[in-house]
């Protein structure tokens, strides 16, 4: 390690040098390996010891769980759809194969785009793509063609992210930017049945026949149309030994978005997520309970069989526990008050069953509720600080 | 306000294409565009820039309303009684606009059925009563209607530039007025796997593309930063 940072000292560019970029490549990648040197010179200052890209080194590590569950997965749902059997490691090198790409276009435009603006406009590389680039992969059906992918990145950094100055300045948040992008430009890439499972065989044929692709709140939106008790052959995937059974949905074996099908692994990142403090609890519990709450109000009127499912297997469904644990805690876009957090995590909960029962154009609500209380969150922080003052003003003038 | 008009009748022999006049002119199609520096009828921008050819027949209707309306109102300028100058603007306008509307039904039909409620729309352009009140009002008919020309080139402009951006990537075509929809991108490129772009019809997409509009320019011309 000592000569390594020897070796990167001796490089160093001149920070004023003709090419502003060499300097800032350096210095991200200096800062991102070793303690950087920065001390404060005037006045007192209390230091934390974390920083910016050790807070996003921490949600990494805590989606490299999801992220082999969803390799694992890619491969598993490719081999169930051909009905073939495979063993453990078969079924993740051929996840490896097919999520690896998406990876690494996500990070190499991601990071090519951020460099050039740190260049531009001279300032250090900022970190906050490094978790971005890391969840728009996994928000992604497997089947996206990459030049998709490199698109919404570059839309959702450019246009999410630096045109409002940055890290830390985004009102929405860069990687959900990114998938609600492809939603509405590609939409027949983005849902349906066929791209959410690779089914090319060896021989390079799709499967055509005796397989359907859909994720479970695909299936779950054909029945918003009928009365209660008509589809019991959808209904059936999700009663106990169905496909999509509370059991299956919770470890996270259906077909859905590369990271976001397994409960299980959400609930890894959750838990290093608290334990560490970089998410926020009062977030992820406040959305659990809106997105019951929610549930149960559909549960009470039950109009259609989408709203009979029972409250906690809508949790388990689709991307709700990953955009819980992972999109509605980012520390940017999110409410920043305590109470605001409360707020704000229970209308997203909130609406995104909602937006899901709803408006079956729409499955994947969570995606929608949370751009929506990212939106929101300034105006509830406003309300929130508003209600403290006027508070703290009565008691003066009751004093007084 | 004296000393001009004094000033402004001992030189009566003012060139009509003086450097003042054609300023009038040229101003409004960069530094003082009517979309991106005074952010005036933004929702027409949004709404029918999805083909050129309609953004083109949008851009003349305006253009042209808006240079009789400043002609007029300019010409009345004076007769006008102030607490009711925004119902005789809006008489004008409007008739204007019917104008207008009556003229694209008979030549242009099928764009203005494309076009619909937005051609009787332009009486609510914020550009028309804007430069009414801002120019026309206390200015002579001459440069008013230089005014109009500047106007509606600089709103048309930013309309077409958004057009053809909307149209190239939500449809891979582009269509002019009387010459029809032709495809820009080659069949061969969807083969590879190209799609077409759906947001770029949606209106968000307009947005963010006159959003970059104003990005480019106000980094080229610094001066139209506002300060905050």
């Amino acid at each position: 390690m000592k000569a390594l940072e020897k070796l990167m000292q001796s490089i160093k560019p001149k920070e004023d040098a003709k090419f502003p970029l060499a300097y800032w490549v350096w210095d991200g990648m200096y800062t991102f390996m070793f303690v950087p040197g920065h001390v404060t010179h005037k006045g007192t200052h209390v230091r934390d010891a974390i920083d910016l890209k050790r807070t996003m080194f921490t949600v990494i590590i805590a989606l490299i769980p999801a992220l082999l569950f969803g390799m694992w997965n890619v491969g598993n749902q490719h081999y169930i759809a051909l009905g073939q059997e495979a063993e453990l490691m078969d079924k993740f090198i051929f996840g490896l194969i097919k999520v690896l790409p998406l990876v690494v276009v996500s990070y190499g435009v991601g990071l090519g785009i951020e460099f050039i603006f740190a260049a531009i406009n001279r300032h250090p590389i900022q970190e906050g793509f490094l978790v971005s680039g890391m969840l728009i992969p996994l928000t992604m059906p497997v089947e996206v063609p990459l030049w998709m992918l490199a698109v919404a990145t570059a839309f959702a950094v450019v246009i999410g992210k630096e045109v409002f100055g940055g890290t830390g300045m985004n009102i929405l948040n860069p990687a959900l930017t990114a998938r609600a992008f492809l939603f509405f430009a590609y939409p027949t890439k983005m849902s349906g049945t066929t791209v959410w499972v690779d089914t090319t065989t060896d021989q390079g044929q799709q499967v055509v026949d005796s397989f359907t692709g859909a994720t479970a709140l695909g299936d779950l939106a054909t029945t918003t149309g009928s009365a209660v008790g008509v589809n019991t052959d959808v209904m059936g995937m999700f009663a106990d030994g169905g496909v999509y059974s509370m059991f299956n949905s919770f470890m996270g074996w259906i077909p859905g978005s590369v990271g976001e099908t397994s409960v299980v692994a959400c609930l890894i990142g959750a838990a290093i997520l608290l334990i560490t403090g970089i998410g926020s609890w009062r977030i992820m519990a406040s959305m659990t309970v809106g997105g019951l709450v929610m549930g149960y109000i559909f549960n009470a009127f039950a109009v259609n069989d989408f709203m009979t499912i029972s409250p906690v297997h809508q949790l388990l469904l689709g991307g709700f526990m990953f955009g819980m644990v992972f999109m509605a805690t980012d520390p940017v876009s999110a409410a920043q008050t305590n109470m605001g957090k409360i707020i704000y995590g229970f209308f997203a909960g909130f609406f995104a069953i909602m937006i899901r029962v709803f408006n079956p154009a729409y499955p994947e609500g969570v995606m929608m509720a949370i751009l929506f209380m990212n939106v929101m969150a300034p105006m509830i922080d406003h309300y929130v600080v508003q209600a403290n003052i006027n508070k703290r003003l009565k008691r003066v003038k009751v004093a007084a | 306000m004296s000393e001009v008009a004094e000033k402004e009748v001992k030189a009566p022999s003012e060139p009509l294409f003086s450097k003042k006049n054609v300023k009038l002119m040229t101003d409004p199609l960069d530094d003082d565009n009517p979309i991106t520096v005074q952010v005036l009828g933004i929702c027409s921008a949004l709404a029918i820039t999805v083909q050129v050819q309609q953004a083109v027949i949008m851009a003349l209707s305006v253009t042209a309303v808006l240079i009789g309306g400043n002609f007029i109102i300019s010409l009345m300028r004076n007769t006008i009684p102030n607490r009711i100058r925004i119902i005789v603007q809006l008489v004008i306008v409007a008739s204007l606009v019917i104008l207008v509307d009556q003229i694209l039904k008979a030549f242009v039909y099928d764009i203005s059925k494309a076009l619909s409620v937005f051609v009787g729309l332009i009486i609510t352009n914020c550009i028309i009563m804007g430069r009414l009140e801002a120019f026309a009002l206390g200015n002579k008919p001459w440069p008013s209607v230089l005014d109009g020309v500047g106007n509606g080139a600089g709103y048309g402009a930013i309309l077409i530039i958004v057009a053809i951006v909307r149209e190239i990537f939500g449809s891979g075509s582009l269509s002019l007025p009387g010459v029809g929809q032709f495809k820009i991108i080659p069949e061969a490129v969807y083969e590879f796997g190209y799609m077409n772009n759906n947001m770029m019809i949606l209106p968000p997409m307009a947005l963010v593309t006159v959003g970059i509009i104003i990005w480019v320019q106000r980094s080229r011309n610094t001066e139209l930063i506002e300060s905050h």
